[in-house]
C-alpha cells in the first residue's frame, strides 16, 4: 500500500522512536530466530551476506534504523516483507540485530582469492 | 557379464529368425540359426559351450547387416527395431513394461542392443527426462518406451517439461490388450495430447513404418518436441505376416527458413539501425546456430542477450545487455517466448518457429502476440545464413565504422559487468554452510582445463557458473526445465552425461535436493550406466522458494513466519544425499558444510569421473546464490 511522504515519515519516526526504546538484544537467541524461528537467512543467507536479499553484513544500519526498516521496508512488494510488532516482537527484532551484527564478514577482495584472481586475469 | 535367455521365448516365430539379429536378417533357415544359438541357454543344459556366433552376438559383434529390408518368419517387434535403427538412436531408455515386452526383447536381442542400447529407468519422469537432458547435448531424441497409460502418466510431468522447453522425445508406448483393465485406454495419448506434438497408433506394420517416420520428422522439426506412438502388444509380438514389407528410407529434416523478402526487409532493418540488440531464447538447436550468431553480430557489432541455454559465447565481447543507459532502437528477437515490445517508436523483428505448433491449453508456452515490425514465422537458426547474407550486402564502409565505434562500447560495459561478477563472487567466500559463488568458483580449477559440460539449470543459484567459467559452446550449458516442473533436474542430468561420454567429457550437475528427491534412483541408473557425471548437492535443507513465498504471504497477513517452516523445510532428520548415492552404488562423500573441505572434495570426485563413473558430493549450501 502507498502511503504519501508524510505520512512514511511519520511511520518511520513512530518506528524509531519505539525502536530507541527496544531492550538489548542477545545474539544467541538471534542466531535461533533468524535461522530458524523466522527464516531470516531464507533471503540473506546464513551468513548474512548470501542470496537474495539485501546485504546485511556487514550491518551498517543503527538498531533504530534496522527496526525501523524491518517494519516498514520501502521495497515492498517485491523485496522485503513488512514484519510488525505483533508477529516478530521489538525484543525478538533486537536479538536478531544482535545476531546479525555479531556474523563474520567472510567477504575478501577477488584478487585476494587466488581461483578468483585466476578468472580476474583472464578477463584481461 | 550377464547374458540373454535366447532359449526363453517360443512361444512366437521369433526364434525363427531373431536369436542372431543378422540371421534374420540374412534370411538363413530357421534351423541353421538355432545351431547358432548358445547350447543350454535355456532348458536344464547347465555346462554348454557358446557357439562363435553366439559370443559374438553377446559381445555386440553380431549385429544385422544394414540395408537388407526384407523380412522373414519373425515378429512384428523384429520389424519395429529394423525401422527404428533409421533413426540412429543411441539410446532407448525405459522403466520395464509387459505392454511393450515385444519391442524390448527384439530391441535387446534381434538388435542386439546396440544403436539404441537399452537403459534401465527406475521411474517413467527419469526416463523421459533423461531423453531430455540427452536431446540438449546431442540435437536428437533418445527413444523412450513407456508401459501403456500407467507409464504415461508416471511420464507425464517430464513430458510436458520436454513439451515447454522445444526439445524432441520420441516416446513409443504399449497398449496392452490382455491385461489388466486398468492399464488399458481406448485413447491412450488423450491424458497427454495437450503437451507433445504428434501421435498415432498404427494398426499394421506396414502402418508402424510409416508413422514412426513422422514421429521422428515431427520432433525434429522446429519447432521441436515429444511425440508418442501407441503399439499394440499384439502387433509386436504376432508373427509378422504383412507381405513385400520395406523399411522405407528416412527422410532428411529441413527446418523451415524466413522468406526472402522478409529477410531482406529485416536486414534493411537491422543495418540503418543505430543501436540493435539481439535477444536470444532457444536460437541454437546445434553449434553452428552458436557460430551463426557469432557471424551476425560481428558483422553488425550488436551485443546478444538472454537465453536460457548457450546461443551465443559468453566470453564473447559482444555478450551481454550492450551500452549501459541507452535504449535500442531495434531488438532482433531470436526464438524468444514472448518477444519484447518495442518502446519509444524502438522497432521489434521476431523470428520463432513457435507458431508453427501451438496448442490450445497451454498457453504459457506458446508466444503471447506481439505487434512486432516483422515476424517470421521460421526457424531462427535456419534462416541466420540468409540474414547474414543479406545484411553483408548492405553494409557500407560507413557504416561499418560507426560499427566499430558501437562495438568498442559494447565490449567495454561486457568487461566491466566480468569484473563486477568476479568481485560480487567474493562475497561470504569463507561462509558456512558454503555459498553457491564459492561452490562453483572452486570447481573451476579442476575443469577449466577439460572439456566439461554444465548439465544443471544455475536458476535457483545466482548464476555463478555462467558468470564466473567460460561458458563458449554450445554444451556449457544446457539450461532449464522447460516448464519449471521439478524432478526434472538429476534425471536431465544423468541423460546429458550419457550424450557426453562417447565425446570425453566430464559433465557437472549441481543438484537442488528438492529436486533430487522426486526420483533419486536415477542415482543408481547413473551408476549402472557408467555415466561420467558429477554431482554435488545444492543441499540447502528446503524447498527455498516456497519459504519466500510463505514468508511474504504470511507477513501479508500479519499472522507471522514462525510455523512457514512446516511444509517447506528438509529438516528433522536432515537427508544425508551421500549415503543414499553409495546406496544406489554410487562414490560419494559428504555431507561438506566448510568451504575449506571443498576442493579435496573435488578433486576426488573428479579422479572418479576421469576413470567413467559418477561421484556425489553433498554440499550443504547458503539457501541461495
Amino acid at each position: 500500500m502507498a502511503h504519501s511522504p508524510r505520512i512514511a515519515a511519520l511511520f518511520a519516526l513512530g518506528a524509531m522512536l519505539a525502536a530507541a526504546q527496544a531492550p538489548t538484544g542477545d545474539a544467541s537467541r538471534g542466531k535461533d530466530l533468524y535461522d530458524r524461528k523466522y527464516l531470516c537467512s531464507a533471503c540473506h543467507g546464513f551468513s548474512g551476506q548470501n542470496g537474495v536479499g539485501a546485504r546485511l553484513v556487514p550491518m551498517k544500519l543503527t538498531q533504530a534504523a534496522f527496526m525501523g526498516y524491518v517494519r516498514h521496508p520501502h521495497d515492498t512488494p517485491t523485496g522485503m516483507p513488512p514484519y510488525t510488532a505483533k508477529v516478530m516482537p521489538d525484543q525478538e527484532l533486537a536479538d536478531i540485530y544482535a545476531y546479525i551484527k555479531s556474523l563474520p564478514d567472510s567477504t575478501k577482495k577477488a584478487k585476494d582469492i587466488p581461483i578468483l584472481n585466476d578468472i580476474l586475469n583472464s578477463q584481461k | 557379464m550377464a547374458k540373454s535367455k535366447k532359449g526363453a521365448v517360443g512361444r512366437r516365430g521369433f526364434l525363427k529368425g531373431a536369436a542372431a539379429g543378422a540371421a534374420a536378417l540374412v534370411a538363413k533357415p530357421p534351423e541353421a540359426i538355432a545351431q547358432q544359438r548358445p547350447q543350454g541357454s535355456g532348458g536344464n543344459a547347465t555346462a554348454a559351450t557358446p557357439t562363435q556366433a553366439a559370443l559374438n552376438v553377446d559381445v555386440g559383434n553380431g549385429r544385422p547387416i544394414p540395408g537388407i529390408n526384407g523380412i522373414e518368419l519373425s515378429p512384428g517387434s523384429d520389424y519395429m527395431v529394423d525401422v527404428l535403427k533409421q533413426f540412429d538412436f543411441e539410446y532407448v531408455v525405459a522403466n520395464p513394461g509387459t505392454s511393450f515386452a515385444g519391442l524390448h526383447e527384439s530391441l535387446l536381442n534381434y538388435g542386439n542392443n546396440t544403436k539404441p542400447e537399452f537403459l534401465t529407468a527406475c521411474h517413467e519422469e527419469s526416463a523421459v527426462s533423461m531423453a531430455h537432458g540427452y536431446a540438449k547435448i546431442e540435437g536428437k531424441p533418445m527413444l523412450v518406451l513407456l508401459h501403456a497409460d500407467v507409464g504415461i502418466q508416471h511420464a507425464s510431468m517430464a513430458i510436458f517439461n520436454a513439451y515447454a522447453d522445444r526439445v524432441p522425445i520420441y516416446m513409443i508406448a504399449g497398449n496392452w490388450g490382455h491385461a489388466v483393465q486398468a492399464h488399458n485406454a481406448q485413447d491412450m495419448a488423450l491424458m497427454i495430447r495437450d503437451m507433445i506434438k504428434w501421435d498415432d497408433e498404427p494398426r499394421s506394420l506396414a502402418g508402424f513404418a510409416d508413422a514412426a517416420q513422422k514421429a521422428y520428422t515431427i520432433a525434429m522439426m522446429p519447432p521441436m518436441g515429444p511425440t508418442l506412438l501407441v503399439v499394440d502388444e499384439d502387433l509386436q509380438e504376432m508373427t509378422n505376416k504383412e507381405p513385400n514389407l520395406r523399411v522405407p528410407k528416412f527422410k532428411t529434416i529441413h527446418p523451415p527458413a524466413g522468406d526472402l523478402e522478409s529477410v531482406r526487409e529485416a536486414a534493411k532493418l537491422l543495418v540503418a539501425a543505430e543501436n540493435p540488440v539481439i535477444v536470444t531464447g532457444r536460437s541454437a538447436r546445434t553449434a553452428n546456430g552458436m557460430t551463426l550468431l557469432v557471424e551476425l553480430a560481428e558483422l553488425l557489432q550488436a551485443p546478444v542477450s538472454g537465453g536460457d541455454r548457450m546461443n551465443f559465447p559468453l566470453t564473447h565481447p559482444l555478450s551481454g545487455a550492450g551500452i549501459p543507459g541507452t535504449q535500442p532502437d531495434l531488438t532482433l528477437a531470436l526464438e524468444v517466448n514472448n518477444a519484447p515490445v518495442g518502446r519509444n517508436g524502438a522497432k521489434t523483428i521476431n523470428i520463432s518457429s513457435t507458431i508453427l505448433s501451438v496448442k490450445n491449453n497451454y498457453q504459457d508456452v506458446g508466444d503471447r502476440y506481439t505487434a512486432s515490425d516483422i515476424d517470421m514465422a521460421a526457424d531462427a537458426e535456419a534462416t541466420l545464413p540468409a540474414l547474414i547474407e543479406e545484411c553483408r550486402k548492405l553494409v557500407t564502409a560507413n557504416r561499418k565504422r560507426v560499427y566499430e565505434e558501437r562495438g568498442k562500447k559494447i565490449a567495454e560495459a561486457h568487461r566491466q559487468a566480468k569484473l563486477k561478477d568476479i568481485e560480487l563472487a567474493a562475497i561470504g567466500w569463507d561462509a558456512s554452510p558454503v555459498s553457491l559463488n564459492r561452490l562453483y568458483g572452486e570447481l573451476w580449477p579442476f575443469i577449466k582445463n577439460e572439456d566439461w559440460s554444465m548439465v544443471s539449470w544455475d536458476g535457483f543459484m545466482g548464476g555463478w557458473p555462467r558468470r564466473l567459467w567460460a561458458c563458449e559452446k554450445h554444451y556449457h550449458y544446457i539450461g532449464a526445465q522447460g516448464a519449471g516442473g521439478m524432478g526434472y533436474g538429476a534425471g536431465a542430468a544423468v541423460g546429458a552425461a550419457l550424450a557426453n561420454k562417447k565425446h570425453g567429457r566430464i559433465s557437472i550437475n549441481v543438484q537442488t535436493d528438492g529436486d533430487l528427491n522426486y526420483a533419486p534412483a536415477v542415482l543408481w541408473t547413473a551408476a549402472h550406466h557408467k555415466a561420467p557425471l558429477l554431482t554435488i548437492m545444492h543441499n540447502n535443507r528446503a524447498y527455498h522458494q516456497e519459504v519466500m513465498r510463505m514468508q511474504r504471504q504470511a507477513t501479508a497477513m500479519n499472522r507471522g513466519t514462525d510455523r512457514i517452516h512446516i511444509g517447506t523445510k528438509l529438516w528433522n532428520p536432515e537427508i544425508d544425499y551421500a549415503t543414499i548415492a553409495k546406496g544406489y552404488g554410487m562414490y560419494a562423500e559428504g555431507p561438506i558444510t566448510d568451504p575449506k573441505d571443498l576442493a579435496a572434495a573435488y578433486k576426488r570426485g573428479i579422479e572418479r569421473v576421469k576413470n567413467g563413473e559418477p561421484a556425489l558430493i553433498d554440499v550443504v549450501t547458503q539457501p541461495r546464490g
